[in-house]
């Protein structure tokens, strides 16, 4: 006799939000192969509104746990809480905006098809799964299809040599980083038996701390934080970012340095304050480390920089070591009934600094012209008497990057800092603001660049930036979202505190 | 509720610069109507404030408290005392006089709207309350003046924009993290809750003695670089020199103010102990910055330059009042920080006359302008002897009760700092011998007298030295309470004694001296 092969229970509804996004991604890669073109911009609209249907649900689910407590789904290998929930939103909203500035620019590219907006679907997945996995192996999986994502996306203009370039390199190393990240995968599973957050967990009260013979465990937790580190561009891991975002095409750029960051480090967070909490006295200095590092290399080498897509690559670098402040502000409390604010801070900051950097890059998008070449800060010469109004929105979201008060960036490292602060990290959080302040350098010198700086002869010979409808709202979405939450931040700071907690009532 | 006339004077002139902002630029009439209207309405409404400012109540008045950001405790706390009054009715009256008097010469809605919203931020900042939202003010008014001397600068501007804006921000990062550990700590340490506001802390929160020493200079170290204190002072030429007009009256009339202000708003009131322990470092520093603001003005070829250097000594007088620790001395720097702003601001005024007559500011190609243009030289040197400190003008009433007041608790520092007083005196009258003493050469001949419209302007200027200078009274008595109050606070936090001005002995001394002449 038989018995039936039974998969676990599966909660459809609790999975909607990934269910929307995959049903939608197929909808763009068979419907979309099998018929002819579809009008302008539809493609568009129709990714667009499927983010939007992830959000909405996404929401429904959040306050759904709220009232019922988080859950494990799909025979524990996902959880179902308010951290994931708020990753899902956030990245939901990078893909709308990225759509937004993704239709412009493929037009003007003559690009125009559905590949693109599938692939923003299926990297969207992968982050939300990264966010949401229970088990190192779901994680890499979701890894894997952001990784994979992003890689074709590097390459998505099919003109230009350096999006060509720009994927290999980011293929070849992303392997790299994805083969550490499985060693460190299976050496703590070899060390603790299992790959399930809470079984590791478990796992170290039953036995490891008795004899305390972990030292499989901790090379595990070595590779896996090189392979984390990798993907959210942190030092000595961010080779590749500066190239891959300089000639990945604009809009990929965006969405790479938004979704891509935020299901990095929800992994990242996850993993070490969830499933190895108790060694958090071993990976909080390594986190220490890399973020100085990654803090201080960041904003010095963006200064020197002359290309803006280029700049702003290091300074991604360099928040996302203000990021990893707050996961080492985190890293003092893994595990405990009562979390710090570090996890909260953390999630803020990302969700803030990728509405942030879709909207520069959307301004960058633009001024790139077409060919999507003249990103060089001579590009951006003159743009204050050309298009006021798009340097004003620009002006108002670098001085947000550079934490400017008033502005979401402001809040973002705010939360970080107090964050630190309250766990004593003082020399973590003084280094993070003087990065700012380097950093803050480079910001200065593109908006010199638009506003101040003379024409030179031969500016009005070129192309002149234009600034198509979708394109414009994104902008104008972000630079209102900016400065919303910058003068009322408030209910924001509560939701993230709030989606957080609702996370760490599931550790064991 | 009455009505909150002091968050009127943030957002009134923040709601002028966003509707500048949203004007077309084709309405240059409307654009500076409304700047015009907006700034004069903001002064009327400061010195409406001035005029029934309650003399001889030392706290806060005209409070407005509302929650801002919950989760962490911050709300939005405005009010104003005896030091914080006549800096908000300084900046109420300085914003009007710069619209009205100062011509940017190109993209006026841009330059309007920046000035306006700086307007904002520095009332903002004298009246915030709540050490979060100090700082969000302190920090937002770097933005407009970085385009404001960036934009409408001379030639060397981008260099002295960035850099200005990079000193100011260095001192910032060091606040941010010294303001978020304040209010963490404070809350273990006697406060009891997570809050942001100035007045709980200082009067509940109970430092350990190294934490409160860490605490002060993480946050003193943004006002010394604000202020500026020698060393840090090094962007303060260049930005003065290469700011534009304006810019340059309202960096030196008020921005400058907030460093010493925030010495004693949040220095001396949050860390009595920690500003008394460190007292010989802060008058070493003012005492170098006098001398060496003096000596350096003196070998300037350039007028604005000299001027700017002029104002380091003079801001050293205000850091060593504000660090001897008595209210004699304390109500002195609240006092100078007023004159200064009102006689280094009117130099700059001139001196951008001179450079618009002239298009150089360059000292030795100035000569002999009192010849062709009497009126403009008299107004100059009645702003120059109040800059030099004359009896009878502003500058005189601040630097004496300055020095009385260090003289008693730091007396060798303020022998050096006397000496000050000489120097200002040699290279601001120095400066004017030659740039308008002597037969006006070809070039300086036809220098163009005073203008009714510029003379409208410089007028308020003068009336308000000659009038603090000669009737300070009314002045003092809103000033001293709160300073009396503030002593009071150290000496209960510190058990410090502010020591009195020794009146008997000066009886005696001039009993004795008559006895004396009566006996032969």
């Amino acid at each position: 006799m038989i018995a039936a092969l039974e998969g676990p229970p599966i909660g459809w509804f609790d999975l909607s939000p990934l269910l929307v996004l995959l049903g939608a991604a197929l909808v763009m890669l068979v419907v979309g192969a099998l018929l002819p073109r579809w009008p302008r911009g539809l493609y568009a609209a129709f990714t667009a509104t499927a983010a939007g249907a992830t959000m909405v649900l996404a929401m429904v689910l959040w306050d759904d746990v709220s009232d019922q407590g988080a859950r494990y789904l799909v025979g524990d290998a996902v959880t179902l809480d308010g951290f994931s929930m708020f990753a899902t939103i956030a990245i939901a909203a990078t893909v709308l905006l990225a759509c937004l500035v993704t239709d412009d620019y493929l037009r003007r590219e003559q690009l125009d098809g559905p590949e693109v907006y599938a692939l923003y679907l299926t990297a969207g997945i992968g982050g939300i799964v990264m966010a949401m996995a229970n088990d190192l192996v779901v994680l890499f999986l979701g890894l894997e299809v952001l990784s994979l994502s992003f890689y074709v996306l590097a390459a998505s203009h099919r003109r230009r040599s350096a999006g060509q370039e720009s994927a290999i390199k980011y293929f070849v190393l992303g392997g790299f980083a994805s083969a550490f990240f499985l060693y460190g995968a299976a050496l703590v599973y070899g060390g603790t038996g299992s790959v399930r957050y809470d079984e590791i967990v478990a796992a170290v009260n039953t036995t490891l701390l008795v004899e305390r013979k972990d030292a499989l465990v901790l090379a595990g937790v070595a590779l896996l934080i090189v392979g984390l580190a990798f993907k959210v561009s942190a030092v000595p891991f961010h080779f590749w970012a500066p190239d891959v975002y300089q000639g990945a095409p604009t809009p990929v750029t965006a969405f790479m340095a938004s979704a891509g960051k935020i299901g990095a480090f929800a992994a990242m967070l996850r993993v070490l304050t969830e499933a190895l909490p108790q060694w958090r006295d071993d990976w909080r200095p390594v986190v220490w480390t890399i973020a100085v590092a990654t803090l201080a290399v960041g904003s010095i080498l963006a200064v020197v920089q002359t290309n803006v897509k280029r700049m702003l690559a290091y300074s991604s670098i360099s928040h996302a070591g203000f990021i990893l402040v707050g996961v080492e502000a985190a890293g003092h409390t893994a595990g405990e009934a009562d979390p710090s604010g570090g996890v909260a801070a953390s999630m803020l900051y990302l969700l803030l600094y990728a509405v942030l950097v879709m909207g520069t890059f959307a301004v960058v998008s633009l001024v790139g012209r077409t060919g999507d070449d003249q990103t060089d800060l001579d590009g951006f010469r003159g743009l204050g008497r050309t298009r006021p109004a798009l340097a004003l929105g620009m002006t108002v979201l670098l001085l947000a990057q550079a934490g400017v008060p008033l502005t979401s960036g402001f809040v973002a490292k705010f939360g970080v800092i107090s964050a630190a602060v309250d766990q004593r990290s003082y020399a973590i959080a003084i280094v993070a603001m003087l990065a700012s302040v380097i950093a803050a350098f480079l910001y200065l010198r593109i908006m010199v660049s638009m506003w101040i700086v003379d024409a030179e002869a031969g500016d009005d010979a070129r192309e002149a930036v234009r600034t198509p409808l979708s394109t414009s709202l994104a902008v104008v979405l972000s630079v209102g979202f900016t400065l919303v939450v910058g003068f009322a931040p408030g209910w924001i700071v509560s939701a993230a505190e709030h989606a957080t907690t609702i996370a760490t009532a599931v550790a064991p | 509720m009455s009505f909150p006339i002091l968050t009127a004077l943030v957002l009134v002139p923040a709601a002028g610069s966003l509707t500048i902002a949203v004007l077309s630029e084709r309405r240059a009439e409307w654009i500076k109507l409304v700047a015009v209207l907006v700034s004069v309405f903001t002064g009327a409404m400061s010195v409406w404030v001035l005029s029934s400012f309650e003399t001889a109540d030392a706290g806060f008045q005209f409070v407005s408290k509302h929650d801002w950001i919950k989760p962490w405790g911050i709300s939005w706390h405005l009010g104003i005392d005896g030091i914080s009054l006549f800096l908000v009715v300084l900046t109420g009256i300085l914003f009007p006089l710069v619209i009205v008097g100062v011509d940017p010469h190109h993209d006026h809605k841009r330059y309007l709207a920046w000035l306006l919203l700086l307007e904002a931020g520095m009332m903002g900042s004298f009246l915030s309350l709540d050490l979060f939202v100090f700082f969000v003010f302190f920090e937002i008014v770097l933005v407009p003046m970085y385009f404001l001397i960036g934009g409408w600068g001379y030639e060397g501007r981008v260099y002295a924009a960035t850099k200005f804006f990079l000193y100011t921000m260095v001192g910032s990062a060091f606040m941010l993290v010294g303001i978020v550990t304040t209010a963490v700590l404070a809350r273990s340490n006697g406060v009891g809750h997570l809050t942001f506001d100035l007045v709980e802390i200082a009067e509940n929160a109970d430092f350990a003695t190294s934490t409160g020493r860490w605490l002060f200079f993480a946050i003193a170290v943004a006002f010394a670089v604000k202020v500026p204190m020698f060393p840090v002072h090094t962007w303060l030429p260049d930005a003065h020199t290469q700011a534009p007009t304006g810019g340059s009256i309202i960096l030196a009339g008020v921005m400058l103010k907030l460093g010493t202000y925030g010495l004693l708003r949040f220095g001396l009131y949050l860390f009595p102990e920690a500003a008394r322990w460190s007292r010989p470092l802060w008058l070493t520093l003012a005492v170098i910055g006098i001398i060496y603001g003096a000596v350096a003005a003196t070998m300037q070829k350039d007028l604005k330059r000299l001027v700017a250097y002029s104002s380091v000594a003079h801001l050293g007088f205000i850091v060593l009042g504000t660090f001897a620790f008595t209210s004699q001395a304390i109500s002195g720097a609240t006092m100078q920080m007023i004159n200064h702003g009102l006689s280094t601001g009117a130099l700059f005024l001139l001196v951008g006359m001179i450079y618009e007559r002239r298009h150089t500011r360059q000292i030795a190609e100035l000569k002999g302008i009192q010849k062709v243009a009497p009126i403009f030289a008299a107004g100059f040197m009645v702003v120059m002897l109040s800059s030099i400190g004359v009896p009878g003008l502003n500058g005189f009433i601040g630097e004496y009760l300055i020095l009385i007041g260090s003289f008693l608790t730091a007396r060798w520092w303020t022998v050096v700092a006397a000496t000050g007083v000489i120097l200002a005196a040699l290279y601001l009258l120095w400066a004017y011998q030659r740039v308008f003493h002597g037969e006006p050469d070809e070039a300086n001949r036809s220098f163009p007298e005073l203008r009714a419209r510029e003379a409208a302007i410089l007028l308020p200027f003068i009336g308000l030295i000659v009038f603090t200078g000669v009737y300070p009274k009314p002045m003092l008595d809103r000033i001293e309470p709160a300073v009396d109050a503030l002593i009071t606070h150290v000496s209960e936090q510190t058990g410090y004694v502010a020591p009195d001005l020794p009146e008997p002995i000066v009886h005696e001394a001039a009993a004795e001296t008559e006895g004396e002449e009566a006996q032969p």
